[in-house]
């Protein structure tokens, strides 16, 4: 019914923003692969991230894409910080209590930036924010486009990392088997804290890819790591590529049914779709910790 | 000849492309103490995991007194009266060993006074009425081993399957367990256990089948199992049997 | 954990009954009203989470359903207000029974019935927020009509004694489970979910059961929210602040104990109050130290107040030297 002409742009700029959610879903995948928590706390860190880049801008002037290089290592240190000092101690190993814990971290991170900088919604107008790329059959918005190159790029180096480097081998060690990593002499405390750390990291790159196209508020990070979730649950809990391709895949589908049905109808979707997956999803993926 | 009390049709268990339980075929009469020996990996825990209802077969029919039960849920195979313990005990860590048993005679009880009290009775059978207001979690091996044993009895199963439930324990705690299970065999109740601790085979069991890679190798009273070229085979590899038969009379 | 006795209980609700008694101060009156009201949704949560083992992150569904279906049945249809107050909380046990259903039978356990509890609130929450029946944005306002057949009154007392009587109702819910097969099995379900189903417990009957129950209670106070504040909205109703509200209560006094939500309610809102008179009422702040004493409550005190009480009793009891045994007359 849709002619090329207005479907191919769709899909193409469905696939850009899938690959943010991919990267969102990445950090949560990652987390669950080798701690095999639900991390609650995954969206209000993002928004933390969001805010963190935006005040980059606002304070210090700087380009979304520069700030990624100071904020990546900030934020990998938080979340290392997190859950070696906050999260790993405080649950005493117990699934209920690591649930309830990243709940309240949630609640304390995202009340604490409503606290400070008010629930007013903010956006920073960037020069480049509206240039697009010209690729003949579609016209691509030009921060999409690089978002989708530097999340290429990061999967490409998470992967490495996990492959060639010993945290790398470590961390799938763990992840594989916690006891037997840890009668090797590998330090599960460390690379679980490693692990969250580069999950937020992810996070504060993908707020750093977001920003110059979405606007912030205290709440923002919520939605994105719905889909997050969404993603993660469709694409296998653990499963890195599953992620990334369940990424594509949703923002494709959001893309379209933006198209059909609008704005507001598109919230509730994704929902109505994340409970489907959950109530649905084939028997084989349970029956483990969670 | 009367129905067994449980018997196993041609039941395999696929899990993807691992075929667990190939083709087992067999029966368990009623009031005997029989036996489920055999390597590790071998699939016995898959085949009370099956025959208790926490996994369905992917082929072949599990007959109860001739009644169908393939596929019926756990709980509904305890109420019949098939009570399974596992292999790892799996105590309610947070509750006393008192309330721990008084959950398996709730199966059969309304009342709570009425559970404590029968949970009771069960425990000083099974040596544990000294230990009723103890928390679970605070118990050892030996202790968690007793308490679901007991937890099972207080169900008032009628065929109980128990699970490597001498496992972990020193040759004086198994001996003072066995005469407990000979007395569960005393009072009507089948038993069908999973076991590797062969002296403990040797005494109790009427009826052993061997089973080894999924499928059943061997069957018959303890003695003509053991001396059995196939068992042996399984255990300790291939050609012992020959070996061991060369170097003068097998010694098992 | 000490069980509840029908003697513990009648003293707690014969002190909090005599306070309108001895002061009529409205500040006091509203505090009580509201904290016993949280400890009513915190009791709710308390069956299903407490009892039962099963954390949920999204109550405010049961709390908003509750508020709304006797509100629009009020506003809209006329409806006598108390009738649509018992209304309210059947139409909060119905919510309870469907998410149960759907949720229990996928065998949903753990962080991924935490998850989608959560998400069944966000989605009531975003259709509330839309729909013309619940008002769409501007919510509810239940006209005012202070006569009781309206279950609306002049002063605050009969209303503090109406929430009392609900949570002693809800008290004498929680001693009957505690004291029945049903209770056994729900913490058995808790403890060890294969191990009850090996001695015959319908473990997915017990917890439809408990949602049941639970998400009963928690509408009560949902439907007692709307009557008492006479306007509910979408936020209001379906906010992730009660969903929080609602297990940080119990948490806070000791889960899986009955009066663990009372203690903790009055304990958290005394935490908010206090906040407020040090640092003024900005939004956010009372739901940073909530998240703070969630987590410090976690880390130090799983069993929440009571557990910590309880505990220190058993020291105490030991330290205590030994007296010589004496015959007791």
């Amino acid at each position: 019914m849709l002619s090329p002409i207005i479907l191919v742009p769709a899909i193409l700029n469905g696939l850009l923003t899938g690959a943010v959610y991919g990267l969102v879903a990445l950090g949560l995948t990652l987390i669950y692969g080798v701690l095999h928590i639900i991390n609650f706390a995954h969206g209000a860190l993002l928004t933390a991230a969001m805010f963190a880049a935006f005040f980059a801008h606002r304070l210090l002037g700087l380009d979304p894409y520069l700030a990624a290089l100071g904020l990546t290592p900030l934020f990998f240190a938080l979340g290392y910080c997190l859950q070696r000092f906050v999260i790993g101690p405080a649950a005493h190993g117990e699934d209920r209590n690591i649930l309830l814990v990243t709940l309240a971290l949630a609640v304390v991170i995202e009340n604490a930036l409503l606290y400070a900088f008010g629930g007013d919604t903010r956006t920073l107008n960037l020069a480049y924010a509206f240039d697009v790329v010209d690729i003949g059959i579609a016209f691509l918005a030009l921060p999409r486009v690089m978002g989708f190159a530097v999340v290429l790029a990061v999967a490409l180096t998470l992967w490495l990392i996990l492959a060639l480097t010993d945290t790398g081998k470590a961390i799938r060690a763990v992840a594989k088997e916690k006891l037997g990593a840890e009668l090797s002499g590998i330090d599960v405390a460390h690379i679980y804290a490693v692990t969250f750390g580069l999950g937020t990291a992810c996070l504060a790159i993908a707020a750093c890819l977001l920003i110059p196209t979405y606007y912030v508020n205290p709440h923002i990070g919520n939605a994105f790591v719905l889909v997050a979730f969404t993603i993660v649950v469709l694409g296998g809990m653990g499963s890195v590529t599953g992620a990334l391709i369940g990424g594509l895949f949703v923002g494709v589908v959001e893309s379209l049914c933006g198209l059909y049905l609008g704005e507001s109808l598109g919230q509730i979707g994704i929902f109505v779709m994340f409970i489907l997956v959950l109530l649905l999803r084939p028997a084989g993926l349970f029956g483990e910790r969670a | 000849m009367a129905e067994p009390l449980l018997r196993l049709e041609r039941v395999c268990k696929r899990f993807d492309g691992l075929l667990a339980v190939d083709d087992a075929s067999f029966a368990v009469e009623a009031g005997r103490i029989t036996a489920l020996i055999g390597p590790n990996g071998a699939g016995k825990t898959t085949l009370f995991s099956i025959i208790s209802g926490f996994l369905t077969p992917s082929e072949g029919r599990i007959l109860h007194r001739g009644a169908e039960i393939t596929g019926m849920p756990a709980h509904l195979l305890a109420r019949r009266g098939i009570v399974r313990t596992f292999q790892v005990a799996q105590p309610f860590a947070g509750l006393t060993v008192h309330e721990n048993i008084a959950i398996g005679a709730h199966l059969s009880r309304r009342a709570r006074a009425d559970a404590l009290a029968a949970a009771a009775e069960v425990a000083s059978a099974v040596g544990l009425g000294d230990l009723l207001g103890r928390p679970a979690a605070s118990l050892t091996v030996a202790g968690r081993k007793r308490l679901e044993l007991a937890r099972a009895l207080a169900a008032g199963p009628e065929l109980l399957l128990l699970d490597e439930v001498l496992a972990g324990l020193n040759p004086r705690e198994v001996a003072a367990m066995v005469p407990v299970i000979r007395a569960l065999a005393g009072r009507g109740i089948t038993i069908l256990m999973i076991e590797h601790v062969m002296q403990a085979v040797m005494r109790l069991a009427e009826q052993v089948f061997v089973l080894a890679q999924g499928r059943i190798i061997a069957e018959g009273t303890p003695q003509a199992v053991v001396g059995d070229a196939a068992v042996i085979e399984a255990y300790l590899g291939h050609g012992a049997a020959a070996r061991l038969s060369g170097a003068g009379g097998a010694h098992v | 954990m000490k069980r509840a006795s029908l003697a513990h209980i009648a003293v707690v609700i014969a002190v909090l009954a005599a306070v309108p008694l001895l002061t009529a101060s409205n500040l006091v009156l509203n505090f009580l009203v509201v904290a016993l009201l949280i400890a009513l949704v915190g009791q709710g949560w308390n069956v299903l989470g407490g009892y039962g083992g099963q954390y949920s992150f999204g109550h405010a569904a049961f709390f908003g359903t509750g508020a709304y279906v006797s509100a629009i049945l009020q506003t809209r249809y006329g409806v006598n207000a108390w009738l649509a107050f018992g209304l309210g909380i059947a139409g909060g046990a119905l919510i309870g029974a469907a998410i149960g259903a759907l949720t229990f039978r996928s065998g949903l356990r753990g962080s991924y019935f935490a998850l989608v509890t959560l998400a069944f609130a966000e989605v009531l929450r975003i259709l509330a927020s839309v729909a013309p029946i619940t008002g769409a944005g501007v919510g509810i306002l239940i006209t005012l009509d202070l006569r009781p057949q309206a279950f609306q009154f002049q002063s605050r007392a009969p209303f503090y004694w109406i929430i009392l009587a609900l949570l002693a109702a809800s008290f004498l819910i929680v001693r009957l489970i505690e004291q029945s097969r049903f209770g056994a099995w729900l913490v058995a379900v808790r403890e060890n979910e294969e191990a009850a189903k090996a001695v015959g417990v319908n473990t997915q009957r017990v917890k439809l059961a408990a949602m049941t129950i639970s998400a009963a209670i928690t509408a009560a106070g949902g439907a007692f929210y709307a009557q008492y504040f006479l306007f509910i909205d979408s936020g209001i109703a379906y906010g992730p602040w009660i969903s929080i509200e609602a297990l940080l209560a119990p948490i806070v006094g000791g889960i899986g104990s009955a009066f663990g939500p009372l203690l903790g309610a009055l304990l958290v809102k005394t935490l908010g109050e206090l906040t407020k008179l040090v640092t003024g009422d900005a939004p956010g702040l009372d739901l940073v130290i909530y998240g703070g004493v969630l987590i410090l409550i976690v880390a130090f005190a799983p069993q929440g107040i009571a557990g910590l009480i309880a505990d220190l009793r058993l020291r105490f009891a030991r330290l205590r030297p030994r007296l010589p045994e004496r015959a007791h007359g």
